[in-house]
């Protein structure tokens, strides 16, 4: 529990189905703020309090497990490595696979516990023969199945998401809580990164990073502009570039290439941001892996569309190329393939192919 | 349901219940000069004697405050204060390690703020401070000690401290010395003018009275510097509209505090006994905190290696068992006692406590609960490891 309405309305309903549940809020930071700024919605004292609030007026246990330890190690730490090497990570499903749905659920688990209970908004489909399928939200423009794609079936048995199975818009979720006398039916909704207050990704980078001044250059190589650090950005990113020089056509200029070797960030046209084909590493299966080449859709961001693919897991790498080209693909981010509004399974983007190779002017 | 955290909160006594209601609908200010308000007054002046009486202390000794950490506070801040305007060398304030955190954090303030020197005194591995060790801290120099601060009986591992020792060395070299007593009133013979201490502090909630009241037993000749300036009233020291009603129903409680204090200690201490035996028997490796003769009768603390104290109290409570892990908490996330720390205990053995503290309405079938429930609640919990 967060401290947020969607998790205060899942475990409501959780228990209102009958199970005996226990509401857990997980203190990440060793040095939490005491209130709430901005658009965060957690991770604060008050958040915590409004949890323990929620919690209360359930009527159900509430306690605070502390797994800073753990979410530093496997999350930020993890995310800052990633924006170092020049990719583009997405902590919130890192914290999925290694948080909540292992270390609390394992701790839950060996307490006698069945599940782990949020307010993601995804389904779960147990199949006759006990097999569980985890499924896009039935209302499409709520589903958080992206972010839960990195789940395995073991993890998927022991996961309930009562938020993901019923149409329902945010201001029905908030009636709801409002209904059910939740406080924090009126709590804005969170977004950004939990761990950055601010949501300053760039100055938290730097504040780990460190500055270090390079180059950005043209798909020529040619100097135009001067970065204060390339794990700053995005492969697709387009402002902030802060660059002197306009292009020669006169068209805007993305992001292109990312190079921590050289420090340098190479920028060109957007159709030089087409890319045909990737290959990810890392796979994660809900169910059992697909054997031989097979057609997907494939959602790349968090709020990202579908797209069409074929994909094949070769050795331990999934290849992957794309029906129509598709821009704003970074290395870092999770690729997650679907079957209809099944989820398949997850990896982690490493190389992408680009539709026209970047051309040199002697 | 097995309520074991009566160090906590008690129950009220029905006596104390039936005190306070009967003075809520009664209308009187005891600073008044009319009949209601000599009326008022009436009530908290036969109250003071009561409390006065079981406390053994005089009824001008006893400053009510609203509750054991005002008068944590008041001690604390107003003697350093009163004893510094005096002298300003006296800036040395000696504290154990194993306080309770309204009379630690006052201290640390004093530090921060005051320009105070905070010592704090060793312990032992029961957490008791030797009147040796004050001794010492103190014949370092008599003169820069604005005051020392040594509970009673400590709140989580239930060790009582040897106070008239302390008290008599604290006089010799002319240093107030004061005691939280909140947890020791009723479960251990407690006497102020036989205990030397210049200063006491005792709690209604905590023997059977109403929360929000409490009393700074105050020796005549000090007059600490106020916490709460206003309309003068408890000896100027402590101002603010006297709470009637729950001035009444602490002294009832109070009374029987001290009049069923040897029942207290007899038949609770040997059902505390009997859960100490019923965990060690299901729980071999348990450790029991704190000196295991000389403690409060109501108090079993016990470390379990390789649980999480927040594991064990989840898994109880599930079953209806109500206890504490009896460390504070930041932000709800359990950290290692101070208390276990200050005992030399690690830091990882120190967050698999459990306290279970009994009191007048505890039960065989509550020691009971424990022993069914115990054993495999550790086993659980040491599956679910230190995270």
């Amino acid at each position: 529990m967060s401290g947020g309405v969607d998790s205060a309305v899942a475990a409501a309903r959780a228990a209102e189905a009958g199970h005996d549940v226990t509401g857990v809020h997980l203190a990440l930071s060793a040095n939490p703020q005491s209130f709430r700024t901005g658009a965060r919605g957690c991770c604060t004292i008050e958040d915590s309090r409004d949890a323990r609030r929620a919690a209360d007026v359930i009527g159900i246990p509430f306690y605070v497990w502390d797994l800073a330890d753990r979410f530093r190690e496997d999350v930020v730490e993890d995310f800052v490595a990633e924006y170092e090497a020049g990719r583009t990570p997405n902590p919130c499903l890192r914290c999925n696979e290694k948080i909540k749905f292992a270390a609390l659920l394992d701790k839950a688990l060996a307490l006698g516990f069945d599940a782990v209970c949020t307010g993601h908004y995804a389904q779960v489909i147990v199949n006759e023969d006990g097999t569980r399928e985890l499924h896009r939200a039935s209302d499409m423009a709520k589903d958080q199945s992206y972010v839960l794609g990195v789940l395995d079936e073991k993890q998927l048995a022991h996961a309930l998401f009562p938020l993901g199975d019923t149409v329902t818009t945010k201001d029905e979720i908030r009636a709801e809580a409002e209904r059910r006398g939740l406080a924090v039916a009126k709590k804005p909704d969170s977004h950004d990164i939990c761990f950055i207050a601010d949501g300053d990704t760039q100055g938290f980078l730097a504040g780990r990073l460190g500055k270090a001044e390079g180059d950005i250059v043209d798909e020529s190589g040619t100097k135009v502009g001067t970065h204060e650090g390339a794990y700053g950005f995005t492969i697709g990113q387009r402002k902030g570039l802060r660059i002197g020089t306009p292009a020669a056509d006169g068209k805007p200029r993305y992001v292109l290439d990312i190079s921590p070797v050289n420090n340098t960030v190479t920028v060109g046209p957007a159709d030089a941001l087409d890319v045909t084909a990737l290959t990810a590493i890392k796979p994660r299966w809900c169910g059992t892996a697909p054997s031989g080449p097979g057609s997907y859709t494939a959602q790349l961001r968090a709020h990202g569309g579908e797209t069409e693919v074929t994909a094949e897991l070769v050795d331990a790498t999934l290849e992957v190329s794309f029906t129509e080209p598709v821009r704003g693909v970074a290395p870092g981010q999770a690729i997650v393939l679907y079957d209809g509004t099944r989820v398949v399974g997850s990896a982690t983007i490493a190389t992408t192919t680009r539709a026209r190779t970047t051309t040199s002017v002697a | 349901m097995a309520y074991l955290d009566h160090a906590a909160t008690t129950p009220m006594l029905p006596e104390a219940v039936e005190a306070m209601t009967a003075q809520l609908s009664v209308t009187g200010n005891a600073s008044s000069l009319h009949a209601s308000g000599r009326q008022a007054r009436r009530t908290v002046e036969e109250a003071r004697e009561t409390l006065a009486e079981a406390l053994g202390a005089r009824p001008s000794e006893v400053v009510l405050t609203s509750g054991g950490t005002e008068a944590d506070n008041l001690a604390v801040k107003g003697l350093y204060w009163s004893r510094r305007d005096a002298d300003p060398a006296r800036s040395r304030v000696l504290a154990s390690p194993v306080e309770h955190h309204a009379v630690l954090d006052a201290v640390h303030w004093l530090g921060e703020h005051e320009g105070a020197t905070v010592e704090y005194l060793p312990v032992d591995t029961y957490g008791r401070v030797h009147p040796e060790a004050l001794r010492e801290a103190i014949a370092r120099n008599p003169d820069d000690v604005a005051l020392a601060t040594v509970m009673w009986a400590n709140n989580e591992i239930g060790t009582v401290m040897p106070v008239r020792e302390l008290a008599d060395v604290a006089r010799e070299f002319g240093i107030p010395l004061h005691a939280d007593a909140v947890q020791a009133f009723g479960q251990v013979p407690v006497d102020f003018a036989a205990s030397g201490l210049a200063a006491m502090t005792v709690s209604g909630h905590k023997i059977g009275g109403p929360y929000g009241i409490g009393a700074l037993v105050l020796g005549r000749e000090y007059t600490p510097v106020p916490v709460l300036h206003g309309g003068g009233q408890e000896r100027h020291v402590r101002s603010g509209t006297l709470d009637v009603p729950a001035v009444a129903s602490f002294a009832v409680a109070g009374r029987l505090a001290a009049e069923q204090r040897e029942w207290f200690e007899r038949e609770i201490g040997a059902l505390r006994d009997s859960l100490v035996e019923a965990v060690r028997t299901a729980v071999p490796d348990a450790i029991l905190g704190g000196d295991p003769v000389d403690r409060l009768p109501a108090n079993a603390h016990f470390t379990f290696p390789g649980c999480e104290g927040d594991s064990l109290l989840l898994l109880l409570d599930a079953q209806g068992i109500e206890c504490s892990t009896g460390s504070a908490c930041t932000a709800g996330v359990a950290q290692p006692s101070h208390v276990l720390l200050a005992t030399g205990t690690a830091p990882d053995l120190a967050r698999g406590t459990l306290r279970f503290s009994l009191g007048h309405t505890s039960t065989e079938a509550d020691v009971e609960a424990v022993a069914k429930a115990i054993g495999p609640a550790v086993e659980r919990a040491r599956a679910a490891g230190l995270t």
